[in-house]
């Protein structure tokens, strides 16, 4: 008993996790804590249960016999194994509902996306190749009630750089900038090898595939500079593959916008 | 190292093969040999992918990438993934003990296919040899263990090429070997000796082979594939030209997620033969661990995409590995459980062997109670390609594998040299690498977590501190190394005789001299249905001898 609140006390107050800036890191932040609470537990239950044992039933000088002939135990058995897997089956059950409050269930029903915004020279749905999806890869309008349109960005990866275009502006930027509490669509490829796209403040990672374009939305909230980092092993400057992103208040990002725009009538 | 296993006693035997010191460098038959060969073989590489960790983590000591140069940090973590999974783990937990004992286990003289036995072990120095030496002749591979396209087909082709070879040759080794283990199991056990009354690692060997047969081909299929992608440039896995960079990491994980298990299901069978003995009490529930030996190589065989969760497999897809991964957790946890009943009302004997045991047990939990968490893909899409996956894995395969490595050497040392390990030494032994390993490992879930990826050779400076506290941890790990050669090099010659069966054992290896002789046993094999019966039933303890404490402790 002091075991399992001891573990929910440390699942709830211990914070290993950096802050949170997009809409489904608090999302996430349940789910580790949930998860931790348990891994707790269970650990310091057992390693408890092996240091007890390693001192109670150690051999002591005196003693020559064996140990209690004991070869097994029905009821025990069926015990700890439908335990676990009551927990494991409630684990995944609870990571699923998360995984689809962050949208990553959506695209079961359009594999195909066909409307991913490009605003290339060439026009929009006129490239039918399949868009492979990454965790929120949902239209997000439902979130704030209303339909926002999504922030279109395009992500291109190359050895050992990011860069960002915003069709809407038909500008190139090094550094992400996103409005806060704007959902952000951003369509990503490689022009190399497999890099990563991973903001830890946001909670998310998607691969960046040659041949393959991916799509990452989500919603920052909370405006201040994170960093970008590539996790996929890229090549000898791997390490050095890195950017930010910058969350800004939607009136700042106006202004960045603006004074960034090429076009001369921005896009509504 | 060698020298340790210099045959004591020198018996006078017609024999073809070399005697004495010369035939671990032979093309010996005997099984003994062959698992001492590939015992030896396999630690020098180990100590050849420490030096190789020794490295990364110098380079970690400072954010910057200041210790060697960019593409060689990538050369050296490759090497070191390499290095530890097919030329230690691999070769040492299945080849090193699965040869020494099964036969032993099912009462034979030999395994079933001596010749093949032998060729599978004398393709692993070749094979590592020319691994390494692709540093120094070209540079060798920089694309990880794991060679994913194109970072694989762009880089230098020289050092990739040879990196396909000796994983190749590797393979072809581990496939020999699988194949030799399941005829022996179960083709060359002596008359009378049922299944179910084999001892538990035999099961283990048995599930390992069945993946290592299963799965290695995939692995051999697809390098071979990738190698005409540099050699031939063929488009398998070139987008410019139709292929698909994807397809690639399915069929690499197909083989190397059930590498998991080939590396860590013989450890559970290995464990399962020492806490019995050294805890005076059976197994407890040996038909529940044999189903979930079992369970687990189903399983093992239809989890692999958790691997890519994040590189855009459909939702679908993600959810069936998700669940299939979790289960895993509990045929796992089954065995685990076992053990800890194992342990409660024993008679432990806290030596080295029991305290590298039970290292293992808890490193493992932590791994695993990590990786259940690992294989929800929210929670992976945030560490995934992280430190927290490297220290995961780290707790699996160093925590749990190499711990029970270390507890087998000390529980069947005797038994190979006829001599005892020194215990103070293998204690402190324990407790450096114990100490070692969690401070080295358990800080990079944190680092994961917090923004750190995986193979990198520089990082944010924030991180400076934690990775200076994991590179201490690995210092003192490399530092740990050092009594445990002294031990085993020292006590091979002066160690205190152990005689037979210093254990008090009663799987079959022990029912013979030590060291045994070549086919094992003077006349006839022994024939034991009853592996773990030690122990007294609990209504027969003998009043007069037992002492009070004994009462006391036993419930009663």
């Amino acid at each position: 008993m002091i075991l399992v609140l001891g573990g929910l006390w440390i699942g709830q107050n211990v914070n290993l996790l950096p802050a949170d800036a997009s809409a489904n890191a608090p999302v996430y932040d349940e789910l580790f804590r949930v998860l931790f609470s348990i891994g707790t537990i269970l650990f310091i239950g057992i390693v408890g249960l092996v240091i007890f044992s390693l001192i109670r039933f150690r051999r002591r000088p005196s003693q020559r016999g064996d140990g209690l002939a004991i070869e097994g135990n029905l009821p025990l058995e069926i015990f700890w194994t439908a335990v676990p897997a009551i927990v494991v089956l409630f684990v995944g059950l609870y990571s699923y509902d998360i995984y689809d409050r962050m949208g990553g269930m959506t695209p079961l029903n359009h594999g195909m996306d066909h409307s991913a915004p490009m605003h290339d020279p060439s026009p929009p749905d006129e490239n039918g190749e399949r868009v492979w999806g990454g965790i929120g890869t949902s239209s997000i309008q439902a979130k704030d009630g209303g339909a926002i349109a999504a922030v279109p960005i395009e992500v291109t990866a190359m050895q050992f750089a990011f860069l960002f275009r915003y069709p809407q502006g038909d500008f190139i930027s090094g550094e992400l900038h996103v409005p806060a509490g704007k959902p952000v669509s951003l369509r990503m490829e490689a022009k190399d090898v497999i890099h990563a796209f991973w903001v830890p403040e946001f909670r998310l990672k998607q691969d960046v595939i040659p041949g393959q374009p991916t799509v990452l939305n989500f919603t920052p909230t909370r405006p201040g500079t994170y960093p970008i980092v590539c996790a996929e092993l890229c090549g000898p400057y791997h390490g050095g593959m890195r950017s930010s992103v910058v969350v800004d208040d939607p009136e700042s990002y106006e202004a960045w916008f603006n004074a960034n725009n090429t076009l001369e009538v921005a896009d509504a | 190292m060698t020298v340790s296993l210099t045959p004591q006693g020198e018996q006078h035997r017609p024999s073809l093969q070399p005697t004495g010191w010369l035939r671990y460098f032979s093309f010996s038959v005997d099984h003994k040999v062959i698992g001492l060969q590939y015992l030896v073989c396999g630690f020098l590489f180990y100590l050849i992918g420490g030096a190789l960790a020794g490295a990364i983590r110098t380079e970690l000591v400072s954010p910057m990438s200041d210790f060697m140069p960019r593409d060689v940090y990538n050369q050296v973590l490759t090497l070191h993934g390499t290095v530890m999974i097919f030329l230690w783990i691999v070769p040492v937990v299945n080849g090193a003990f699965g040869n020494y004992l099964i036969p032993f286990y099912v009462g034979a003289r030999d395994m079933a296919f001596p010749r093949l036995n032998a060729v599978a072990f004398w393709l692993i120095p070749p094979a590592g040899l020319l691994l390494i030496s692709s540093y120094f002749i070209t540079g060798a591979a920089q694309s990880g263990w794991t060679a994913y396209p194109p970072l694989s087909t762009t880089t230098a082709a020289s050092g990739q090429v040879i990196w396909i070879l000796s994983v190749l040759l590797l393979g072809g080794s581990s496939i020999f070997g699988g194949i030799n283990f399941i005829a022996t199991v179960l083709k060359l056990r002596r008359p009378g000796l049922k299944l179910m009354q084999l001892p538990m690692y035999c099961w283990a060997m048995l599930g390992t082979s069945i993946l290592v047969v299963l799965s290695t081909p995939v692995l051999a299929g697809t390098l071979i594939l990738l190698s005409f992608d540099i050699v031939a440039h063929t488009g398998f896995f070139n987008p410019g030209l139709g292929g698909n960079v994807v397809v690639y990491q399915h069929l690499f994980w197909f083989y190397s997620h059930p590498a998991v298990y080939i590396m860590v299901l013989p450890a559970f069978g290995l464990v399962s033969e020492i806490l019995p003995v050294h805890c005076r009490k059976p197994l407890f529930g040996y038909a529940t661990m044999v189903y979930s030996i079992m369970a687990i190589v189903v399983l093992g065989l239809v989890v692999w995409a958790h691997h890519m969760f994040t590189s855009g497999t459909p939702p679908w897809m993600r959810l069936f590995f998700t669940i299939a991964t979790a289960f895993i957790a509990v045929p796992t946890g089954i065995k685990f459980f076992n053990w800890l009943a194992t342990l409660w009302g024993g008679r432990i004997a806290l030596n080295s062997a029991v305290l590298f045991s039970c290292g293992f047990i808890i490193n493992f939990v932590l791994g695993g109670i990590t990786g259940v968490a690992l294989a929800q893909v929210p929670f992976d899409v945030h560490v995934h390609d992280t430190y927290f996956v490297v220290a995961h894995f780290h707790y699996i395969v160093y925590g749990g594998t190499v711990f029970v490595i270390f507890a087998s050497i000390y529980h069947w040392y005797p038994k190979v040299t006829g001599r005892m390990l020194n215990e103070t030494l293998g204690r402190l032994h324990f407790l450096l690498t114990f100490i070692g390993f969690n401070l080295c490992f358990a800080p990079q879930h944190w680092l994961g977590l917090n923004g750190m990826p995986r193979r990198v050779a520089e990082y944010d400076p924030q991180f400076a501190f934690i990775n200076q506290l994991s590179s201490a941890g690995a210092l003192l790990m490399a530092i740990s190394t050092l009594p445990f050669l002294w031990n085993v090099v020292d006590s091979a010659f002066r160690g205190e005789i152990a005689g037979d069966n210093p254990w008090n054992a009663l799987t079959p290896e022990w029912l013979t001299s030590s060291p045994p002789p070549v086919e094992n046993w003077e006349g006839e094999a022994p024939l034991v249905h009853e592996p773990y019966g030690y122990g007294v039933p609990i209504d027969q303890i003998d009043l007069a001898a037992a002492s009070g404490s004994d009462l006391w402790s036993s419930g009663k």
